[in-house]
């Protein structure tokens, strides 16, 4: 409680960062599908990018543009080591449409991760 | 006899019923999420072209031919522009304006009604779809419907009243609503979803200037630059006002907070009801008539949630509701010191209720009317074009998936290539 340092000195857990790339219109399902399994929170933000969807072709006054930056959505939580293959299952799950620009999904390692409010480490900060 | 001043008059009060369909467009476009922005705006935009064309083509023609036959329809003596022209036109008008002024205005009404449904239809309405059913809406349900009331066929001989459009423009609009998404179905991931609004400047900014444009619709309804079209004026903005503060009281007392978006909706709601009492009743009556539309329609629009129909901007809520509203209260507060042709006046000025059993009629008759014809509508053309986007083109969103464009490109991330 009373002194953050001290919940915070040297303790070292085995972490995750689950990162997802995906379709916008499916934020809402993986959102849905994440808190279904109990987990606590999630992160998301708008970014563009390519893959092998190409991109798209807009028209303006009859001159055809491909705009090849596509939106998609990127989702990243941080999980238990245990829990991070179940966690990208989870997402691949609710993320799929079985077309092309479905995404991504990685793991990675994770070094430390504090909780600011309570200054709390590792997977009491989760 | 042409007047000059009522010309003038009714030449700005076209302009000004005009400008509502922009207005619709935007009050509509704050409320649908950004993917969908150009394709409402789109779809309200069109009506301007389209309308016009088959108005003066056939459509003005079955509305007010055969003027104040008592019928159901008129003829095709005014069809391709034939007969319409700078003169007052056939005396059974009784115009004080170039006919083919009138023929102007009253294009701007058959611009904005059919208009009104793209609000219940939001985000998943097919644009090819879309054009043909309004093209035939147009001439078989807004023609006769028009005719009915405003060309002098059989819900005026029976001795309904509607000023400026209540019955056929908002009743109509909005039971054809009711039946277009009965056809359309739910927006995939409603209601769990939230599909906020992605702009509510933009729905308050289209509100201004529906409430602006207003004026041309019910004082120009007068037909003339008159007393008639003043008392109309004050009428509006009052029900407007009123509508506005009745629907915030309801929020403020159900949810605690007054919203933008509900004193939005509480204005158009008191400016739906007013439409067909504008130029019928007087003193403080409008303001009464606007207060229960807003408290009334605020109650209505969450009807969907609990009968689940994606009423997607409460076209159904606010328009059908609040025509309704207008139309029987007009039962209740016609003046016949306000406009001479109130026959039978309100029960609440001694004149029985023979009025409000014509206004129910009138309400009840284009209801099933304009919802049987336009459900039908819709099926045959689910069954052949087909009404709806893919599942695919409906999570892209309406802009780029019927229309090939970006409502908004902010940023400088997003490069694009010239093709050719």
């Amino acid at each position: 409680m009373g002194d953050p340092s001290a919940a915070m000195k040297g303790y070292r857990a085995d972490m995750k960062l689950v990162t997802a790339i995906i379709k916008p219109h499916k934020v809402d399902d993986v959102k849905e599908a994440l808190k279904a399994a109990g987990l606590k929170g999630m992160t998301v933000d708008e970014v563009k990018g390519f893959g092998r969807q190409g991109g798209k072709t807009e028209i303006y006054r009859g001159a055809e543009y491909v705009v090849d930056l596509l939106p998609k959505v990127r989702v990243e939580t941080v999980v238990p080591d245990e829990l991070a293959e179940q966690v990208a299952e989870i997402i691949v799950m609710a993320a799929r449409t079985g077309k092309i620009g479905d995404g991504k999904v990685w793991i990675t390692n994770v070094e430390k991760l504090i909780r600011i409010r309570t200054g709390e480490a590792g997977e009491e900060a989760v | 006899m042409i007047d000059t001043g009522d010309t003038a008059w009714m030449l700005i009060a076209t302009g000004l019923v005009l400008f509502m369909t922009p207005g619709l467009a935007f009050f509509y476009g704050g409320m649908v999420r950004a993917k969908n922005m150009l394709g409402m705006l789109m779809q309200n935009f069109f009506a301007m072209g389209l309308m016009a064309i088959l108005w003066v083509a056939i459509a003005f023609s079955l509305a007010f031919g055969n003027f104040g036959d008592g019928g159901f329809i008129g003829n095709l003596d005014f069809a391709w522009m034939h007969n319409i022209a700078g003169d007052a036109g056939p005396a059974a008008f009784g115009l004080t304006i170039p006919f083919v002024l009138f023929c102007a205005y009253q294009m701007t009404f058959a611009v904005i009604t059919p208009a009104l449904i793209t609000g219940a239809t939001a985000d998943r309405f097919k644009f090819k779809a879309y054009a043909v059913f309004i093209a035939v809406w147009l001439i078989v349900v807004y023609a006769p419907v028009a005719h009915w009331v405003f060309g002098g066929g059989w819900l005026t001989k029976l001795g309904a009243l509607d000023f400026a459009g209540g019955a056929v423009v908002h009743i109509n609009a909005g039971a054809a609503a009711l039946a277009v998404i009965l056809v359309l179905g739910k927006r995939h991931g409603w209601p769990r979803e939230g599909m906020h609004p992605h702009s509510l400047p933009f729905t308050l900014l289209g509100t201004g200037i529906l409430w602006f444009g207003w004026f041309g619709f019910n004082a120009g309804s007068a037909l003339g630059s008159n007393g008639l079209a003043a008392q109309a004026l004050m009428n509006t903005f009052l029900a407007a006002s009123a509508g506005m503060i009745g629907w915030l009281i309801v929020e403020q007392v159900k949810e605690g907070k007054p919203t933008t978006l509900g004193a939005a909706s509480g204005a158009v709601a008191g400016l739906v009801a007013i439409t067909p009492c504008a130029g019928f009743v007087g003193g403080m009556a409008p303001i009464v008539i606007g207060l229960a539309a807003g408290v009334l329609c605020v109650l209505a629009i969450r009807l969907k949630f609990r009968f689940g129909y994606d009423d997607s901007l409460d076209v159904v809520g606010v328009h059908l509701v609040g025509g309704i509203i207008g139309g029987l209260l007009l039962g209740f507060f016609a003046d016949a010191k306000v406009n001479k042709a109130v026959t039978h006046e309100g029960v609440f000025l001694g004149g029985g209720f023979s009025l409000l059993w014509y206004q129910f009629v009138a309400c009840a008759v284009t209801f099933a009317f304009s919802f049987t014809v336009s459900f039908v509508l819709a099926k045959v053309i689910d069954r052949t074009i087909g009404m709806r986007v893919s599942e695919e083109d409906e999570a892209e969103g309406l802009d780029f998936s019927q229309h090939a464009e970006t409502a908004y490109s902010f940023g400088s991330t997003g490069s694009m290539d010239r093709l050719h």
